[in-house]
């Protein structure tokens, strides 16, 4: 059915799924067999992974969930191994039958009368069972349209089977909030920041594409993630993205990070987003699996939230965007295996190709459209493009809908309805309009631009038509694809070599011995790659447009004017903007600590962009995550996962901070190592006045710098061990969900009364690091005592900390505050003077500082 | 009376919200104009903000000098209509042939995003009365296309003619030819600006206020054409 891509890339081909795609399986030998040892005989046979799925060639398959039900984005299936009796050869000739005669399409009736010709399941990354299951939804055979639409609709990127039933925590979990008003099944959840304001935010990675083709696979992750915010009504307002390559110093670290990162640049910057902040992270565990992770946050008002429904009989359904082209059909099926090698050159062409300006005028147009009340039902065409929105359009609606596939504006008038279906082309949306409003939209889809075409309507009946040159090629219960897919419970249990990583503790790693060598330990951590300055990279992206961003990295939290224009006078959600509104996000991970103790590893990452948040002066509110793990089918990762959504999910309860939707990554691995499991963490805070937010600057001179939370000896894990040893072992720091609720308050309180003239978190590389950023960001240094152990007290990675600069006079306010809170403090001493000097110990002059802290970049990678 | 500055969008315009706001912080009028429109509303000057129009392709400001709004603004500008191209709008003017020379790629071939140093070298177009002789800014600058390129005719006349409006200090971000961060027509009245004195008008967002002065400066001028007149 695909039989038009170059051989190799033909799922269809023995070929394909022979030798070269079957290969990826020889270094996962634990991989043929788990169906064969799968605990769960007492379900039913539906949901268990059988052999051909656990042998499956991996992709990367991320899923999309909101809060209680999941959407979903997709790659198409992974080309499975030969399953028995699957009738290779015919189903071979089959797909060459359809290639030799383009008129011969597979019908609903043809189906009828030809239950018996063998297809190519297997080879779309179906299991012999999910085939069955399919046979026995249908009544009949699927055509080979249905089964395009199954296989996308079904893998694990689109139906989370895998990761389903953990994810159902984060709902179970929930705390009560009266923020979150949409977090059910849309394409992002959306949250209420008050004075009739929401916001909608998300993160979603796109991390093999990026390493086929740096700039165009991190280009469209940009774009895919734009249109969820777009798809919830909201106008986009900030981009940010958290990013993992392998170390700096690797040739393939030159190929892929600077091609990603002129592809965030490219696409952000051309579509008018500022990029407000995010992680750069180097680790030899990403090098062939670098994490791509984009973040967009909107801002709408509450009564302009769009729904992903297509309800009512008789309202059409309208294309809209850019035409569609072969660009990344079957994507991860050729993209399908996560070990990268010589073969990845012949696999570029399916990484979907972006074009930004498209999508400026998408954001805009479908703004319009929704200004004037056109839209019913909206939903964004990212992978598995019309499959998945149909699909789901008419699942959540009425579940009826008539859709001509021939009116689908193609760009290739060879591809053939399987292909449209499955196709990933880039800047698509879909809109469910009522028939008397076609007119007005289709006039302002003109006015920008942006080809628009009805293609279909909604019915009244229950299931998902679509017709091909006169001829019914689709006839499904639209649900059964959306929302039934398969559900896995994937056996799991700690990795064999935890207790071993976990008892080799950094308590056995020498020491700075004396001043000279703490001195040299300090401007060792600022100049190493995870530490160093990253305006490399952040001077390639737009900060500035749209007019409000208050502040962007390298400050703790990117922070953003919400209110600068005050709602419509006819807008009855609240009083107009008083001028300081605002929000604030940050982006956290640590790969290290996950992989010590996930639970806790996935704790610790929504501990620190929960106390990022806070340093700016923002009171934290909502939760996103990205969840970017190895193979589900690897019992050891499995229980990572298992372990870090648990955690996650009990944090969120414990600080009254929802998770409002999010996005699953597996296959993170090159043959059968896994990536560190890295949980990437998004906290969107809200501030109250913006005029008030804390900057981590050190400005003020004389003003009193304190410390505030405890420290304890933490090293497992750290970047120090990181930084000087390459170790990693022992527990991580730990985990006080209280303490950071305690800080918050402070920090929170502290910005409103303004009795803070500077805020830093503490977290990676400790006390140092922070002063080290804060001096080089303000250019003040300061003279500070620390009577512990010096060492532990600069170098330590305890959570809940934060140092702030106090307004000259305010001390006992900030006392008071931190005792009524239950926060420890302590002058530690004052912000001033051109070196960062610790008394009795060392001084280090700021231009000697800035030089170590702004050479690394630039050096590796020119 | 406060004067009406049009603010053309074009599509892939993205600091036209910007200008607007900074026309309105500078106790001016920002009136939208549409690029497939060609009637100027009788505004007393415009801007042609920043961004990507027509996403850039085939060449920066290429496609955007054919848009049904430029068949009125070239002869009003060429009559002595006071004219801001910032950046995109920059290399709009230049494609229009109302400004010499062209935009081309950074020499470090990155987009390159900063706060710079610029000194204002003419006070008295329409865009920079405001401002001292001489006096230095800090600005936001963001571009990839910002490289000035000209002929050694025109660079030579540009430097005996005073019209370079602006130079970049301390760093030159993009490899332009004798610093040159703007210019302007023989008259003035159009002035080109690779820096985006729009994000420099709030303590709040930008690095400094140092931007509002030309937006500002646009009063005076047109007060200047009044007196002129009468």
């Amino acid at each position: 059915m695909i039989g038009e891509r170059p051989p190799g890339d033909d799922p269809t081909r023995p070929s394909g799924p022979g030798p070269a795609g079957a290969e990826p399986n020889v270094t996962e030998p634990a991989a043929t067999e788990p169906n064969a040892t799968e605990p769960n005989a007492t379900e039913p046979p539906a949901t268990e992974p059988p052999a051909t799925e656990a042998a499956a060639p991996t992709t990367e398959t991320t899923t999309t969930y909101t809060a209680t039900t999941y959407t979903a984005t997709t790659e198409a299936a992974a080309a499975a191994g030969e399953p028995p009796g699957s009738g290779r050869a015919d189903a071979d000739a089959d797909a060459d039958d359809m290639v030799e005669a383009p008129g011969a399409v597979d019908t609903v009736e043809i189906a009828r009368n030809d239950p018996g010709r063998p297809q190519p399941y297997a080879e779309l990354g179906l299991a012999d069972d999910e085939y069955d299951r399919i046979r026995a939804i249908l009544g009949r055979r699927p055509t080979s349209a249905e089964l395009a639409i199954y296989s996308v609709m079904w893998s694990e990127h689109c139906s989370y089977k895998s990761s389903k039933v953990h994810l159902r925590q984060f709902a179970a979990k929930a705390p009560r909030s009266g923020a979150l008003l949409v977090g059910m099944g849309e394409n992002a959840g959306v949250v209420d920041i008050g004075q009739g304001w929401a916001v909608t935010f998300k993160v979603e990675s796109h991390n093999h594409p990026s390493y086929v083709e740096p700039y165009q696979g991190a280009a469209t992750g940009v774009g895919g993630i734009v249109r969820d915010i777009i798809a919830m009504g909201a106008r986009p307002v900030a981009v940010m993205d958290s990013l993992r390559f392998g170390p700096a110093d690797a040739r393939d670290t030159r190929r892929v990070l600077p091609g990603v990162v002129a592809g965030i640049g490219g696409y952000g910057n051309c579509l008018g987003l500022p990029n407000i902040g995010g992680e750069l992270v180097f680790d030899p565990c990403y090098a062939q699996n670098p994490l791509v992770n984009a973040l967009c946050v909107g801002v709408l008002r509450h009564a302009d939230i769009q729904r992903a429904a297509a309800p009512g009989p008789g309202n059409k359904v309208i294309l809209y965007g850019s035409g569609t082209g072969p660009d990344g059909i079957g994507g991860a099926s050729v993209l399908a295996s996560a070990t990268f090698d010589e073969e990845s050159a012949r696999k570029r062409p399916s990484v979907q190709v972006g074009d930004p300006f498209m999508e400026k005028l998408l954001v805009e147009c479908s703004l319009e459209l929704f200004r004037e009340g056109l839209v019913v039902g909206i939903q964004d065409l990212g992978a598995a493009g019309i499959s998945c929105a149909t699909t789901e359009l008419a699942a959540a609606g009425t579940g009826g809908m008539r859709v001509t596939l021939d009116d689908v504006p193609l760009r290739d008038p060879t591809l053939r309805p399987e292909e449209i279906l499955m196709s990933e082309s880039q800047e698509r949306m879909m809109a469910v309009v009522a028939p008397r409003d076609v007119e007005r939209f289709l006039e302002i889809c003109a006015k920008w631009e942006v080809p628009a075409t009805v293609i279909g309507e909604v019915t009244d009946g229950t299931s998902l038509v679509m017709t091909w040159r006169g001829q019914v090629i689709v006839d499904i219960p639209p649900g059964t694809a959306a929302d039934e897919g398969p559900v896995y419970e994937r056996p799991y249990e700690p990795p064999a070599d935890l207790p071993s990583l976990q008892a080799d503790g950094a308590g056995r790693l020498p020491r700075p011995g004396d001043a000279d060598e703490l001195r040299k330990t300090v401007l060792w951590l600022a100049a190493s790659p995870n530490l160093a300055d990253k305006s490399w990279l952040t001077s390639q992206y737009d900060r500035y447009v749209l007019g409000n961003t208050v502040l962007a990295m390298p400050e703790d939290a990117g922070l953003l004017r919400v209110d600068d224009v005050p709602p419509p006078a006819d807008d009855q959600d609240g009083q107009p903007g008083q001028g300081g509104l605002g929000i604030a996000l940050s982006l956290d991970g640590n790969g290290r600590y996950a992989r010590l103790d996930p639970y806790a590893g996935a704790q610790l990452a929504l501990s620190e962009a929960y106390r990022n948040v806070a340093a700016t002066g923002a009171r934290p509110l909502a939760v996103t995550n990205c969840l970017n793990f190895g193979s589900p089918e690897d019992p050891g990762v499995m229980w990572q996962f298992a372990r870090a959504v648990e955690g996650l999910a009990d944090a969120c309860q414990a600080l009254g901070t929802p998770v409002t939707g999010g996005n699953v990554s597996f296959y993170n691995q090159t043959g059968s190592t896994a990536i560190n499991p890295t949980p990437v963490i998004g906290v969107l805070g809200v501030h109250d006045d913006v005029r008030r937010r804390l900057s981590m600057a050190f400005i003020t001179e004389g003003a009193s710098l304190m410390l505030l939370g405890e420290t304890r000896e933490e090293f497992g894990g750290s970047e120090w061990a990181h930084v000087v040893y390459g170790h990693l072992g022992g527990l991580p720091p730990l985990v006080d969900l209280a303490a950071e609720q305690a800080l918050a308050s402070v920090l929170v309180t502290g910005a409103r009364e303004g009795i803070l003239a500077a805020a830093h978190d503490l977290s990676d590389g400790g006390l140092s690091q922070a002063l080290v950023e804060s001096c080089l960001r303000g250019g003040l240094g300061c003279r500070i005592s620390l009577p512990g152990d010096p060492f532990v007290e600069l170098f330590s990675e305890s959570v809940a900390r934060a140092v702030v600069a106090v307004r000259p006079g305010a001390e006992g306010r900030l006392a008071a505050l931190c005792e009524a809170a239950g926060v420890p403090v302590r002058r530690i001493g004052v912000v001033g003077g051109d070196a960062l000097e610790l008394e009795n110990f060392f001084s280090v002059p700021l231009a000697e500082l800035r030089q170590a802290h702004q050479v690394t970049l630039p050096n590796y990678m020119g | 009376m406060s004067s009406r500055v049009g603010i053309v969008t074009f599509p892939g315009s993205l600091d036209d919200r910007d200008a607007a706001r900074a026309v309105r912080l500078a106790d001016a009028e920002p009136v939208p104009l549409w690029h497939g429109d060609r009637d100027l509303q009788g505004v007393d000057a415009v801007v042609l903000p920043g961004g990507f129009s027509y996403g850039d392709y085939l060449r920066c400001g290429a496609i955007a000098r054919f848009a049904p709004i430029m068949e009125s603004l070239v002869p009003a500008a060429e009559d002595g209509l006071p004219v801001l191209g910032i950046c995109n709008g920059f290399q709009i003017l230049c494609e229009s042939h109302l400004l010499p020379g062209a935009l081309t790629r950074n020499t470090g071939l990155h987009f390159v995003c900063r706060d710079q140093r610029i000194r204002i070298e003419n006070t008295e177009t329409a865009w920079t009365r405001e401002y001292a002789a001489g006096q230095e800014l800090v600005i936001p600058i963001k571009n990839i296309d910002g490289c000035y390129n000209a002929t050694e005719e025109t660079l030579a006349e540009l430097e005996t003619g005073g019209r370079i409006v602006a130079r970049y200090v301390d760093v030159n971000p993009n490899g332009s030819l004798h610093d040159i961060a703007g210019v302007c027509n023989e008259a003035g009245n159009v002035v080109g600006l690779m820096p985006h004195p729009e994000h420099a008008v709030e303590t709040l967002t930008g690095p400094t206020t140092d931007g509002l002065g030309f937006f500002a400066s646009i009063g005076a001028w047109l007060a200047g054409d009044l007196v002129a007149a009468s």
